[in-house]
């Protein structure tokens, strides 16, 4: 139980930063023309942020499941080395139908902090995910019903929580360590070159995420490969 | 789009971004010991979500000042090591306020 209310702790701040980004999905959900349930059903069975923002823009025309499922396999497939990342850090209880369950759980956040601990319990995972679900749901719920009632400068403003968040994952890592600093300014060279240079603004967003996240992490594979003993900071 | 429509969506929607996660969880049970790998999957989180924070953010808010104005006050209150709400926060008011006083000069 000490795990799980530890687990419990730490997902507190990601739960209530999903409270104000799941909001504005609500919001938009509600815009393009789904009912509420329809959007706090896509946020309980998916739980993801870009996904879902990519996936109810396609879901408004018919019959686009291929574009569907090339959407979310390009936009997620981060998701993939999180888990192979998260894999190596478990404790040797967290196996079999423990992984099947709470691998649903792998967000960007949950995993970042995750990655923090230097051994992950099932526990503390069960318990690191509870606020974030709730927050995610919940934030849902109510930007789809109150949605329109706030005033438009503060919805533009709660746009920019969820990459506040991110860069409250990145910045203090990245300033204890010059090697993931040089890595990430990589990461963001190449994706203000996919942004802005008009041959290569042809990718697909979450295309061009998955690219230049790759590139950089191989780059920083090789040119300051990580030793085992710093991998735990 | 039907109803049926909307539930054959959502089953690709989550079913792949389900798979995705869950596989690559369950498949991976021992160590990887090969440095490269590892330090790949050490810097991947990182730079996914750099990728996913520049230059979109910029554009997040409907004016690119004050979007600007809110990533710097966050990586300031990230790099004092503030937590994520805090930091979050702090970017959500400074949007607002520099909204609010260019509107005022305008």
């Amino acid at each position: 139980m000490k795990d799980f209310r530890k687990g419990l702790g730490c997902g507190l701040p990601i739960g209530f930063g999903y409270l104000s980004v799941s909001f504005t999905f609500g919001i938009l959900a509600v815009s393009y023309g789904f009912e509420w349930w329809q959007a706090v059903l896509i946020s309980m069975t998916t739980l993801t942020s870009a996904g879902q923002l990519a996936g109810i823009g396609i879901m408004i025309d018919p019959g686009q499941y291929i574009q569907m499922l090339i959407s979310q396999l390009t936009i997620n497939i981060r998701y993939s080395f999180m888990s192979v990342s998260l894999s190596q850090k478990t404790s040797p209880e967290f196996s079999g139908i423990r992984r099947w369950i709470f691998g649903f759980f792998m967000t960007d956040e949950i995993f970042a902090v995750a990655s923090g601990e230097s051994q992950v319990s099932t526990r503390f995972f069960a318990g690191l995910t509870v606020a974030p679900y709730f927050g995610w749901t919940l934030g849902t719920l109510f930007g789809a019903v109150l949605g329109n009632v706030l005033p438009e400068f503060i919805m533009n403003a709660l746009c920019l929580a969820i990459y506040g968040m991110f860069i409250a994952i990145i910045a203090p890592k990245a300033k204890d360590s010059m090697k993931l600093l040089s890595v990430v300014i990589v990461a963001i060279a190449l994706s203000c070159a996919f942004y802005y240079v008009p041959i290569l603004s042809v990718v697909s967003q979450g295309l061009s995420i998955s690219l230049c996240a790759v590139i950089a992490a191989v780059f920083g594979a090789v040119t300051f490969p990580v030793k085992e003993g710093e991998l735990h900071e | 789009m039907n109803n049926k429509e909307f539930w054959i969506y959502l089953l690709i929607m989550a079913g792949s971004t389900y798979l995705i996660r869950a596989i690559p969880f369950a498949a991976v049970q021992k160590k990887i010991q090969n440095v490269f790998i590892r330090s790949f999957l050490y810097y991947i989180p990182y730079t996914v979500l750099a990728a996913m924070t520049f230059p979109t953010a910029l554009y997040a808010t409907g004016n690119i000042y004050a979007a600007a104005a809110g990533l710097i006050v966050a990586m300031i209150f990230a790099v004092r090591g503030h937590s994520l709400t805090i930091v979050a926060v702090m970017s959500c008011v400074t949007v607002m306020a520099v909204t609010f006083l260019m509107t005022m000069s305008i």
